[in-house]
């Protein structure tokens, strides 16, 4: 209950304080927009680098990790002009594949992650350790297409996938090769003096993957492993139609954890904790070498894509030419008007080809080989047999 | 001692020779990489380059602008010095070469014609200005040709016109205003800061709000039309015409910066990604401020733009909305609905809405055919074009007059301060570029350096420093060639394919291979290297004991 009216003494001290209150708050508010901006990423950008290294049919999870990964991403907003996707083997279309066109993340079939409009950049023998170095560093022969490469700049955060089998200090590509450590440490440094990344997030589910990003020395790096080193990350479940284990454990938990995250979601990093029941081996981080703390780093930073939009205030003024404008118009609806109907063109001439007789292969005379190789075996027979047996012959 | 024991010591010892005398100097300098020499100490050396840019202004004085006694004084000239504040390592001084002279008889005569238009199509039959130079003509106080409160005037091609006065400092005042009018014609502090933008610390306080495109030699610029409901709709667009009249003309004046090439597509059932909310207030559709960064994505995947060129793709898409979700407008922050109904993305594009008039559906059934307005239209995706470049809204001194830009939409000056941010940026890129090689083939010791990787270093070093020498002596467009030239050959050269060819390579794996080739060699040859020394030192020893 309010008093009726307050003695004069005591409104002047209280409109000072109402008066420094609202300073106050106002104050807070702007220090609070700042400081949100100070922790807020500097990217303008996003790409993101998915690998699966292994082949071979029993390697379906491999594939089917990098699949869900590059689906979660697409569909927080990344496009195809800015994902590397790199597919050591071809899972969907393989013989051995009971469901043709598909690759499924879970036992009971529910989540085709192939898609309709997969667009694999690498694909089969082309998923190489020099071409995977090569499309990080930016050393790529100059007749390479646009989708194959990575232009990145200094505001981009790239989110960089691997998965296949590794060990301690290395991971195997395509079952002949390997990338080790060190490699993958120098090309990032080779990164970050070309500036080719503002941020980068590396995740790797393989056997001991905590031993691939101990090597790191560039900054603004943040690593994400599924296990230790001297562990091995498991495999989620098999499926019994199609007969193979269908993901790795901890690439099914991130999976989950994403298809829950909308474009604009303000989840963070530490969120993205595997829990042990689930991953039955420990998943490591590293992040040492990143400026910001984790908690303030969204997931959208490296799974979405931020555009920054400005609205558009000042035009310029033209001068219409407005005789030639109405010429142009009568001229369009008059072309319009003439033109035929369009049709495809012929471009194989079908009905020959269906009909074609077999042609004749004209008659050459024995070459050259075949003549030596009868000359050296008549030789040889009669230096064995000697020379009287020629009159039997011819 | 039996010679059979000294023919085998002395072959030990030869072959201990041969080995470590030849084996090991011959291995070293075979497995080394190769490196061609570079020009270390001239790449550290760009580091602390001090660039000078030098705007060359001729100060023109008509006869009765300043005092008979200052008149005297001329011609001469004075050059003044501003340092640019920014927080980059590479210093910039802004130097500004005033060449004081008398006007003549022709610029008398045009000078005192009535009006401004007049005497700036006489003045420009005279003489073509090179890029990056000013010329300021100094009128008199009581002159006629500029409005009464204005004290100056800055016209749309190189040239500028100033109010004398009859002072005793009147040289200084006129000089100090002169400066100011330069300035704002060609260097200004935020211009320099755009361009180095991505070289410049983070300021976290600051919006990046404005990122001009990066430097490159050529850009693509694509117009689409997107139509999502073809039943409704049947829009027509002239867009060749609108690029021939409008486009090409703005493009040309802009062709020293880069090589364009223009192209259009029209796409049918393209949707924005983003569902339009109902306003009953205006019995319209809009879409909130903070929903349009989610617009873009969707609609990227359709447009095509990574299979046109390997140059920068800018975007421009006119997007007409379907009969359902008529008339669209876009809403600010403050949820009033813009003016232009369009929005850019830096270094993306821009996209408008084009509202289709409801007269039209009273007439005929659907779908209902739309000639879409290409004046309006191009006249915001011009305005986002500038935008794009960074070429922002000039700031005028006070009580300073403009003239408006010509009708391609770009005054000369603002061609000329576009050069000079270039220049600047492709000078920042390349120093950049040439310090990482030179600081990573310190770092990772497998990168290999062809001969012809090692040329391009070479020319790269050259150009940026015949760049930094013509920006300090004011020639505006060979320093911005220079420069280009600087950045291409800078970046082939950290670019080539061939520095990638012994990187997986690691030193550990080295010894694997080493080993099963040396050890078997190098045993034999060290244990009766250690034999006859312990010999040797025995038979020293041996004439003391018998001593």
């Amino acid at each position: 209950m309010v008093a009726a009216c307050l003695p004069r003494e005591r409104l002047r001290p209280l409109a000072g304080w109402l008066l420094l209150l609202s300073v106050g708050s106002v104050a807070a508010g702007r220090i609070e927009d700042q400081t949100e901006q100070f922790f807020r990423s500097g990217h303008t950008n996003n790409w993101a680098v998915l690998v699966c290294t292994s082949r071979f049919w029993f390697n379906y999870r491999h594939v089917a990790n990098t699949l869900s990964v590059y689906r979660s991403v697409k569909r927080l907003g990344i496009p195809d002009s800015h994902i590397v996707l790199m597919l050591a083997d071809d899972m969907a279309c393989n013989p051995r594949n009971p469901k043709p066109a598909t690759v499924f993340s879970h036992k009971n079939m529910e989540l085709n992650v192939y898609g309709d409009d997969v667009e694999v950049d690498y694909r089969s023998y082309e998923v190489t350790v020099e071409n995977f170095l090569r499309v990080l560093t930016g050393r790529i022969p100059s007749s390479t297409p646009r989708s194959k490469r990575l232009l990145s700049d200094d505001r981009s955060n790239i989110l960089i996938y691997m998965t296949g089998h590794g060990g301690n200090g290395f991971l195997k590509f395509q079952d002949s090769e390997e990338i080790t450590n060190i490699e993958l440490a120098d090309a990032f440094e080779q990164m970050w003096q070309k500036r080719r990344y503002n941020e980068l997030l590396f995740i790797i589910d393989t056997c001991q993957g905590a031993s691939m990003y101990e090597r790191f020395y560039s900054p603004n790096i943040m690593a994400l492993a599924s296990s230790q080193v001297g562990e091995d990350s498991l495999s989620h479940q098999p499926d019994p139609a199609i007969g193979v284990h269908l993901m790795d454990r901890y690439t099914f938990y991130v999976l989950e954890f994403l298809e829950e995250i909308n474009p604009a979601s303000q989840t963070n990093m530490n969120d993205l904790v595997c829990p042990r029941s689930l991953c039955v081996s420990t998943p490591g981080h590293r992040t040492d070498l990143f400026q910001r703390d984790p908690k303030n780093v969204l997931i959208t930073d490296f799974f979405g894509s931020v555009r920054k939009v400005e609205i558009t205030t000042d035009t310029i003024s033209l001068q219409p030419d407005l005789e030639i404008t109405e010429s142009s118009y009568k001229k369009d609806r008059m072309d319009e008007e003439l033109m035929e109907p369009l049709k495809y063109a012929e471009q194989l001439p079908v009905a020959q080809i269906i009909h074609q007789k077999p042609k004749l292969k004209d008659w050459h005379p024995p070459g050259g080989f075949i003549l030596g190789l009868w000359a050296l075996i008549i030789m040889v027979f009669f230096k064995t047999y000697g020379i009287k047996h020629m009159k039997f012959i011819f | 001692v039996p010679p059979e024991v000294v023919r085998g010591k002395r072959a030990a010892l030869f072959f201990a020779a041969v080995a470590i005398l030849l084996g090991l100097p011959l291995w070293w300098k075979t497995t080394e990489t190769y490196r061609a020499p570079l020009p270390y100490s001239q790449i550290s050396g760009l580091n602390a380059l001090q660039l000078r840019l030098m705007v060359p202004v001729t100060v023109v004085f008509t006869r009765e602008s300043v005092p008979l006694d200052d008149q005297e004084k001329l011609p001469f000239t004075v050059v003044q010095e501003r340092e640019i504040p920014l927080k980059y390592k590479m210093k910039i001084k802004c130097l500004f070469q005033k060449a004081y002279r008398r006007a003549l008889e022709h610029e008398e005569a045009a000078l005192s014609l009535g009006s401004m238009q007049e005497a700036e199509t006489m003045l420009a039959k005279s003489q073509k200005q090179a890029e990056g130079s000013l010329t300021v003509y100094v009128i008199s106080e009581h002159s006629s040709l500029l409005p009464q409160d204005m004290m100056s005037y800055i016209g749309p091609e190189r040239t500028a016109v100033v109010r004398g006065i009859m002072h005793r400092e009147a040289l200084n005042i006129v000089g100090h205003q002169v400066i100011q009018v330069a300035q704002a014609m060609s260097l200004t502090e935020d211009v320099l800061a755009a361009a180095l933008s991505d070289h410049l610390p983070e300021d976290k306080w600051s919006s990046d709000k404005r990122r001009p495109l990066k430097s490159s030699l050529g850009y693509e610029i694509t117009f689409s039309l997107l139509n999502p409901d073809p039943k409704s709709h049947d829009v027509h667009w002239d867009i060749e015409g609108a690029v021939q009249r409008y486009v090409q003309p703005f493009l040309s004046a802009l062709s020293a910066v880069g090589n364009f090439s223009v192209d259009s597509q029209i796409l049918y059932y393209a949707v924005l990604g983003v569902n339009p909310r109902f306003d009953p207030a205006s019995s319209s559709y809009y879409l909130a401020a903070h929903s349009l960064p989610h617009v873009i994505n969707p609609v990227e995947s359709r447009l095509g733009s990574s299979a046109a060129s390997l140059y920068p793709v800018l975007n421009f898409l006119l997007y007409v909305p379907e009969l359902a979700h008529s008339p669209l407008y876009i809403q600010d922050k403050d949820g009033a609905p813009v003016a232009t109904n369009a929005f850019h993305s830096p270094r993306w594009g821009g996209i408008m809405i084009y509202n289709v008039d409801p007269t039209v559906y009273n007439a005929s059934e659907l779908p209902v055919r739309v000639e879409v307005e290409m004046v309006r239209v191009m006249e915001v995706f011009l305005a986002q074009l500038r935008l794009l470049f960074g070429i922002a809204q000039p700031q005028m001194p006070p009580k300073c007059l403009f003239s408006g830009p010509k009708s391609e939409g770009l005054t000369t000056w603002e061609l000329d301060q576009l050069l000079w941010a270039r220049s600047v940026e492709n000078l920042a890129t390349a120093t950049t570029t040439l310090t990482s090689l030179a600081q990573l083939l310190g770092k990772i010791s497998n990168i290999v350096i062809k001969d012809d990787v090692a040329s391009e270093v070479y020319s790269a070093v050259a150009a940026v420093q015949k760049a930094a020498e013509e920006l300090a002596s004011g020639h505006l467009a060979s320093a911005f060639i220079a420069s280009q030239e600087a950045v291409t050959s800078s970046e082939r050269a950290f670019f080539d394919p061939s520095l990638l060819h012994l990187l997986y390579f690691p030193d550990d794996q080295k010894f694997a291979i080493y080993i099963p080739l040396f050890l078997p060699m190098a045993v034999p040859i060290l244990l009766s290297l250690v034999k006859i020394f312990l010999e040797t030192r025995k038979s020293w020893k041996k004439p003391e004991k018998i001593d």
